[in-house]
């Protein structure tokens, strides 16, 4: 099973990175409402959701800025 | 004498830096620790974890070498209540394993910060309390922007945790907090760096009394 996990940065976070690629975007004459900045992780593992919960819990993750979301995406 | 056991991460690079901060500091010895080895309690009165780049920053700051083998017998030496300083990446550890409260992000305006800051101490109540008014240290970093949430800067107010303040906020840290304790008050972490700062001709001496805090710890 091949998983992915999106790490965002939490509403309340200053997310700096977003913010400053929003200005380039911005800058070059795009219009857009905001821009936040996370990280994808790819996992292949014969293990279940449950057990990929456990390694975001372990280090992939930090509650207390990032929010996270896993998805199979090839069985 | 004091021994004090300085922490070496993949990647982390004031470690010599540290090392003579203590060696010079008189009273106090300072011992090498390595990563992957666990060691016992007993043979330290001390340890700091000093910064760098432990493992490249890759995935959070701090967040990799917070799981090294070595991370346990420091979770275990901070439970008897002997010192324990981490400075600048070494905070960044101390965060992501729990021994400290709150996460480091980076640096409001993006930019890595190395200039001279004022600190001034906060806390009152424990070995770490410094008794200038303001104290002349370095900082230089990327990852700087200390955070906690409402309710936790809150709790760490009223707890005395806030150990460090800066007088001029220089990468956007709620509360404009650059060092804080943890409940039990023996374990201590700044971005800013001390072992830069201990002689006047390296710009100030003011450093030196980080270190010496040691000598205040219980036999």
């Amino acid at each position: 099973m091949k998983y992915g996990l999106r790490v965002m940065p939490k509403k309340d976070v200053l997310d700096s990175q977003g913010r400053a690629v929003k200005k380039v975007l911005e800058r070059a004459g795009f219009s857009l409402e905001e821009c936040r900045v996370g990280r994808y992780v790819e996992i292949e593992s014969d293990k279940s959701k449950d057990e990929l919960m456990k390694m975001a819990d372990y280090v992939l993750y930090n509650p207390l800025i990032e929010d996270i979301h896993i998805n199979e995406i090839e069985a | 004498m004091k021994t004090i056991g300085v922490v070496r991460f993949l990647g982390t690079n004031c470690d010599t830096d540290v090392f003579k901060a203590i060696d010079e500091t008189e009273g106090l010895k300072a011992e090498w620790l390595w990563y992957e080895d666990h060691f016992d309690s007993d043979k330290h009165d001390g340890l700091v974890l000093p910064g760098g780049f432990s493992y490249g920053d890759y995935l959070r700051s701090g967040a990799l070498a917070a799981k090294s083998p070595v991370m346990d017998s420091v979770v275990e030496f901070s439970k008897t209540g002997k010192p324990v300083l981490g400075i600048c990446n070494g905070f960044q550890v101390l965060c992501e394993s729990g021994l400290l409260p709150g996460a480091l992000l980076k640096n409001k305006n993006l930019n890595f910060i190395d200039r001279w800051v004022d600190l001034t101490p906060e806390s009152t109540t424990s070995i770490w309390s410094l008794t200038k008014n303001t104290y002349k240290v370095p900082v230089a970093h990327g990852d700087g922007c200390y955070y906690v949430d409402d309710a936790t800067l809150s709790e760490l107010k009223e707890n005395d945790q806030i150990w460090l303040t800066y007088g001029d906020n220089p990468n956007g840290s709620v509360g404009d907090i650059a060092g804080v304790l943890n409940k039990e008050k023996n374990v201590a972490g700044l971005m800013p760096h001390p072992e830069r700062a201990m002689y006047k001709w390296m710009g100030s001496s003011d450093g030196a009394g980080f270190f010496q805090s040691f000598l205040k710890g219980g036999q």
